[in-house]
């Protein structure tokens, strides 16, 4: 199954990462997907100064430049995971953010983990496609 | 958290954890039942310490330690019991790695090779397919024993005593722990592929049972390939693999409709099919691709069967698929690897390309075939081309012939409604 973690924290904490982060975290990575936990499609979003908001409400659209200041915390990043549990999604994440705690002190922030519901994820085994029909 | 959740948190560790920690202990213990055993004790131990303690910050080294000390107590039980000279000797190597400091440094680095052996070990030639199967989802896949009887439909017994066999006869066969090497590896390799796919087509062909272990396999033998893509970065044929399944996975949602019943892959709904599945089933297959080039040979039949896959994933709508492509590929594919079922494929594909009598002159060609004899997608084929060619009784007839040699009932519904729409529209 697939969960998807939004990791949020204050932008005031944009700085770019040292070297042995990055290095750690591409060894975490790694060594997640030899246990099983595989990451299959992450990304770091840019300040909110470059985003913007399109919001329907009572009838009308309206669009809000960022950066948005009043948030405290924003999404900053997330990543996609192939788990085969919930309880193994969050020990991941858990294992993720030591990472953090061990590399950025003072870092503060919050991944919230919520499952996928794509095509992939409402399995359905009942029908066989063998391989000749394939074609 | 409460004790359940505890619980439960600690029996994810243990699964994240429990083929690294049989991989290490097998360098030690040189047994697979016995690492089984002392990850087990591990286990034991952590779900006596941890709801108190709580999770230690270095679960995976936690857990080996408390294996090792577990290990210790019994090599110096069994020292005391009966002085094997070998096993005296492993001790003894276990209570001097046990005393260096820096161990889960140097055992950091050996992770990978540990996994590698262990899964060439559980799918050494000298067991049965069915047991490299079972033992592969046991020890690298961390599944239950009930958990892999419920997948295969088999007796929990069956399976219990299928993988006590098989590390029986690894121990009796005295199956060394080792990654092998030059032309072995390729050939052990091909031993290994051929399980993780065994396990993904056990799920994905679901011929019987409406169970929710059968797509767990798809899930696993994937899990399996990626892990294995991971370990042996440059062989092309496990990317191949690997892009095989993502791309076949993709499709999976796509392939039922609402009642069950099975959707051909040109009928299915598309914008069902899983796209980020498919994006990393190509970058897959661009990579097998690329090294295939490089090693110079021809390329790999899992690289083959990801290409003619990639074809269809690459088509937005039916209409838009590359069949000369996929007649070129399948042309390919039984060159290296001839087989009656290919050339079914490939007429199959060339009626897409060049109209259904080109299509049905291979089919014939077949028919004699012994391996196609009770092969329903045979005649089911034979009666499509012979629909689209407006010979409505034969069509009738093949499609009669097709659902009585099917396994599948929802299929036999299916190729009997074929048969029934051919006798009411013909003339």
């Amino acid at each position: 199954m697939r969960f998807m973690s939004m990791v949020k924290f204050s932008e005031t904490q944009l700085a770019p990462p040292p070297k042995a982060f990055l290095e750690a975290m591409d060894g975490l990575i790694k060594e997640s997907a030899e246990a099983g936990c595989v990451m299959v499609e992450a990304g770091g979003l840019f300040p909110t100064a470059n985003g913007a908001r399109v919001r329907l409400s009572g009838g009308k659209v309206t669009v809000m430049d960022g950066p948005f200041t009043e948030a405290k915390e924003v999404v900053g990043g997330y990543a996609i995971f192939d788990v085969r549990s919930k309880d193994a999604m969050i020990e991941c994440t858990t294992r993720f953010m030591e990472l953090h705690r061990k590399h950025l002190p003072g870092w503060e922030g919050e991944a919230e983990i919520r499952q996928v519901a794509g095509p992939g994820e409402k399995m359905c085994d009942q029908a066989r496609e063998m391989h000749a029909a394939e074609i | 958290m409460t004790a359940t959740d505890t619980h439960r948190a600690i029996e994810a560790v243990f699964r994240i954890e429990q083929a690294k920690l049989i991989g290490g202990l097998m360098r030690m213990v040189r047994d697979v039942g016995t690492a089984e055993e002392l990850a087990q004790d591990a286990l034991v131990a952590a779900l006596e310490q941890w709801p108190n303690s709580g999770i230690p910050d270095n679960p995976g080294a936690w857990l080996m330690t408390a294996a090792k000390h577990k290990a210790i107590d019994r090599f110096r039980r069994d020292k005391l019991a009966e002085c094997k000279e070998g096993e005296l000797g492993y001790a003894l190597e276990v209570e001097q790695e046990t005393a260096q400091p820096d161990l889960d440094a140097a055992l950091d680095d050996q992770v990978g090779d540990d996994l590698l052996r262990l899964i060439f070990i559980a799918c050494h030639p000298v067991l049965s397919p069915e047991a490299q199967a079972a033992l592969t989802l046991r020890l690298l896949g961390g599944l239950t024993t009930a958990e892999i009887a419920r997948a295969f439909l088999l007796p929990e017994a069956t399976i219990q005593q299928r993988i006590v066999r098989a590390k029986r006869t690894l121990g009796e066969k005295r199956v060394p722990f080792e990654a092998p090497r030059g032309a072995e590896l390729e050939e052990r390799l091909v031993s290994v592929l051929s399980v993780i796919y065994l396990i993904f087509n056990e799920g994905y062909a679901a011929t019987a049972g409406d169970d929710w272990m059968r797509p767990q396999l798809c899930e696993e033998a994937l899990r399996l390939g990626r892990i294995l893509a991971e370990l042996a970065r440059d062989v092309p044929e496990v990317h191949g693999l690997v892009a095989l399944m993502e791309i076949q996975m993709s499709r999976f949602a796509a392939r039922a409709g609402p009642s069950g019943e099975p959707v051909l892959l040109l009928d299915q709904n598309r914008s069902r099919w899983d796209q980020l599945l498919i994006r990393r089933g190509l970058a897959a297959l661009a990579r097998a691709e690329t090294l295939s080039a490089a090693s110079g040979r021809n390329p790999h039949p899992y690289v083959l069967q990801a290409a003619i896959a990639a074809c269809h994933a690459r088509a937005r709508v039916a209409e838009e698929t590359d069949w000369a492509r996929i007649v070129g590929l399948y042309g390919s594919l039984g060159e290296i690897a001839p087989s009656p079922v290919v050339e079914l494929n490939r007429a199959v594909a060339l009626a897409m390309l060049f109209g259904p009598e080109a299509g049905l002159n291979l089919v014939d060609a077949l028919a004699g075939q012994p391996e196609l004899a009770t092969y329903h997608l045979l005649p089911s084929v034979r009666g499509e081309l012979l629909r689209q060619l407006g010979r409505l009784d034969e069509a009738r007839a093949e499609f009669e012939r097709a659902a009585a040699l099917t396994q599948n009932e929802r299929e036999r519904k299916l190729l009997l409604d074929r048969a029934e729409s051919c006798a009411s529209s013909s003339p």
